[in-house]
C-alpha cells in the first residue's frame, strides 16, 4: 500500500460464489476463490462482458479435518472421514474413540470450501441433514473448540486450539499431517489451489497486486498467514 | 413557533396579526404535504420491496427451474438439500425451524418483559424507575451479531453443561439469544401502554379497598391489554426476522423436529447464508426468494391478527375505537 498511495482496496467477504458474481457483475476488479471457478460462470462472464477469464493461483491450502483437543484420535482415512460427514459412522467408538455421538460442522453451501470439500472428500454425495452449517470458518473452529464430540474441516490457516488429524489417502498409505511438506508432495489429500480471478489480464494496479502477491515479499505473507505458498520455502 | 418578543411585538399590530396567523397556516399545510409525502414515499417503499421479492418468486407457479417449483417447497421429501446433483427444495424443516425458535424466544421474553414493564410501571420507585427503564433499553443497542456471538461461544456451552445436550448449538440457545434482542422491544411498548392507563383507574381501584398488587395485576394490566398485545406482536416480529442470532447460534442444521435441543435452521438464516451464492434467476434463488415472501406473509398476517384483536379489546374495555 506504501508504494501505491494513490491505489485503496476495498475487500469484501461473503464468499467464492459472492466474488466471482461480484467479477460477472462488473463490480470488482479482482476476485478471491478457494475453488477453481465454473465453466458456468466463465461463459457468464464471457456473456455479459466480454471478457476471458484469468487465473492466477497464489497460495496453497490444505483443507484440515478439525476435532476437539480432548479428542483421543489422531487419525483417519479419507474413506472414513467420508463416512462420518455422510452419516453413516454416527458414533466415536466405532472410530475406535471414546463412545459419544458425532457432531457435523462445517460451511454454509455458500462457501467454496463446502463445494470442495462435498466434490472431493464426499464424491458429490449430501451432507446429512444434522450437519450444522456455520457462516464462516472462525465459527466453525470456535464451535468446535467448545465441544468435545465435534468433527469439521476448514483451512488449515484457521486451525487454532483445535486438533488436526492426519490422513491416509487410503488403507494402505500411511496417514499424513497436513504439513507445508505434505501438501506440496501430495501426500496429503485434501489439498487445494486458492486462486485470484480477473476478468481479462489484470491492468496496472491490479497487474501490480496480483504481480505482488507472487513475489517474493507476497508468498512470504501467505505463508505469514497460515497458507501455505506455491512453492514451499 | 416564533420566539416571544416578535410574538408581542406583532400583537400590538392587527393587521401583522392577520398576516402572521396567514403564514401560520400557510405553514402548517406546507408542514402537513412535507409529512403525507414523506409517508407516502416510506410506504411505497414497502410495497416496491414486496413486489420486487414476490416477481423473483412468482415464476416458481408457472416453472419447473433445476427441480425448483411451487409443489417441490412442499412436496417430500421434507429435506433442504439446495447445493446437489440431485438438489430437494422443501422448505417445511426451515418454517418448522423459524417457528420454533421464534416460540422459544417468546416464552422467555414474554414474562421477563411485562413483568418488568408490570414493575416499573406500578411498584418500582421513580429514583429505581429512572435506572431500570434506560437500562433495558440499552439492551435494544446491543448488535444482533454481538448477542450471536455471546449465544455461539458462551451460552451453548453453559446449556450444553447444565442439560447434558448432544447439540451444542440447538434451537433453545438460539431461542434464549433472541428473547434478550426482543425483550426491549416488549418491555418499552408495554411500559408505555402500562403508562397510559389513567391514573383514575387505579385511584378507583384502590378506594374500594383492592391491595397494589390487586390493582396492577386485576384493574391496569387488563385495561393495558391492547397495547401489550401490539408489544407482544412486535417482539414476535422482530423475532421471526431476525438474521444473524439465529444464523450464529442455532447450529444451522435443517432438521425435522419439534425438540428444542436439536440443531435448527431457520428462514432468515437461510436467505443470508446462502444467496451470496446462488445464480441470479435460477431455482435456488427463486426458492430463497419464495422463503423471504412467506417470511412477509407470515409476519403480515400476524400484525392483520393482532390488530384485530387489539380493536375488539378497545371496544370491550372502552365501547369506542
Amino acid at each position: 500500500m506504501n508504494a501505491h498511495p494513490d491505489v485503496t482496496i476495498q475487500v469484501t467477504g461473503g464468499g467464492t460464489g459472492t466474488g466471482i458474481a461480484a467479477l460477472i457483475g462488473g463490480t470488482t476488479d479482482i476476485c478471491q476463490a478457494s475453488r477453481a471457478i465454473k465453466d458456468t460462470e466463465k461463459e457468464e462472464l464471457k456473456g455479459k462482458r466480454s471478457l476471458e477469464t484469468v487465473e492466477t493461483p497464489v497460495a496453497l491450502d490444505a483443507l484440515a479435518i478439525y476435532v476437539n483437543n480432548q479428542n483421543s484420535i489422531s487419525s483417519l482415512s479419507l474413506d472414513q472421514v467420508a463416512k462420518v460427514f455422510l452419516g453413516e459412522i454416527t458414533d466415536w467408538k466405532d472410530l475406535g474413540g471414546k463412545p459419544g455421538k458425532i457432531v457435523l460442522y462445517g460451511r454454509d453451501n455458500s462457501s467454496g470450501t463446502y463445494v470442495y470439500f462435498k466434490e472431493h472428500v464426499l464424491g458429490n454425495k449430501d451432507f446429512p441433514p444434522a450437519y450444522q452449517a456455520l457462516p464462516g470458518t472462525g465459527g466453525v473452529v470456535g464451535a468446535v473448540a467448545n465441544d468435545k464430540n465435534a468433527i469439521a474441516y476448514g483451512g488449515i490457516g484457521y486451525a487454532k486450539d483445535i486438533k488436526t488429524l492426519s490422513i491416509a489417502k487410503d488403507a494402505k498409505s500411511p496417514p499424513v499431517d497436513p504439513s507445508m511438506a505434505n501438501v506440496l508432495s501430495g501426500d496429503y489429500p485434501i489439498s487445494r489451489q486458492l486462486f485470484w480471478y480477473t476478468a481479462g489480464q489484470p491492468q496496472n494496479a491490479t497487474k501490480a497486486l496480483v504481480d505482488f502477491v507472487l513475489s517474493p515479499d507476497g508468498q512470504k505473507i501467505v505463508s505469514e498467514q497460515g497458507f501455505y505458498p506455491l512453492k514451499g520455502e | 413557533m416564533r420566539s416571544s418578543p416578535v410574538a408581542s411585538e406583532l400583537l400590538r399590530i392587527p393587521d401583522a396579526t392577520h398576516r402572521y396567523r396567514k403564514r401560520r397556516q400557510f405553514l402548517d399545510k406546507m408542514a402537513e404535504v412535507l409529512i403525507l409525502c414523506f409517508a407516502s414515499i416510506a410506504m411505497a417503499i414497502i410495497l416496491l420491496i414486496f413486489v420486487y421479492v414476490g416477481r423473483e418468486a412468482l415464476p416458481l407457479f408457472w416453472e419447473t427451474n433445476d427441480g425448483a417449483n411451487i409443489s417441490s417447497s412442499f412436496a417430500p421429501p421434507v429435506v433442504w438439500q439446495p447445493v446437489s446433483t440431485n438438489p430437494r427444495y422443501n422448505v417445511i424443516p426451515l418454517v418448522l425451524g423459524t417457528l420454533k425458535v421464534t416460540l422459544i424466544a417468546m416464552l422467555f421474553a414474554t414474562p421477563l418483559a411485562l413483568g418488568a414493564a408490570l414493575y416499573t410501571s406500578e411498584f418500582a420507585p421513580v429514583r429505581i424507575r429512572e435506572w431500570i427503564k434506560p437500562a433495558i433499553e440499552l439492551l435494544a443497542g446491543i448488535p444482533s451479531v454481538v448477542m450471536g456471538f455471546f449465544a455461539l461461544i458462551v451460552l451453548a456451552s453453559w446449556l450444553q453443561a447444565q442439560l447434558g445436550l448432544s447439540f451444542r448449538l440447538n434451537a433453545l440457545n438460539a431461542g434464549i439469544a433472541l428473547a434478550l434482542a426482543i425483550i426491549p422491544i416488549i418491555y418499552t411498548v408495554s411500559e408505555d401502554a402500562l403508562n397510559a392507563v389513567p391514573q383514575h383507574y387505579r385511584e378507583a381501584s384502590l378506594a374500594l379497598g383492592a391491595s397494589k398488587v390487586q390493582t396492577a395485576v386485576r384493574v391496569v394490566f387488563p385495561a393495558a391489554m391492547p397495547g401489550i398485545g401490539a408489544a407482544m406482536i412486535l417482539g414476535f416480529g422482530r423475532a421471526i426476522g431476525e438474521t444473524m442470532i439465529v444464523l450464529m447460534a442455532s447450529g444451522g442444521a435443517a432438521i425435522v423436529s419439534l425438540s428444542p435441543f436439536d440443531s435448527t435452521r431457520t428462514m432468515s438464516a437461510t436467505i443470508a447464508a446462502e444467496l451470496g451464492e446462488v445464480v441470479f434467476g435460477g431455482g435456488h434463488y427463486r426458492i430463497l426468494f419464495f422463503i423471504g415472501s412467506l417470511l412477509f406473509v407470515i409476519t403480515s398476517l400476524l400484525n392483520w391478527i393482532g390488530d384485530r384483536y387489539n380493536r375488539r379489546m378497545r371496544l370491550k374495555l372502552f365501547g369506542a375505537e
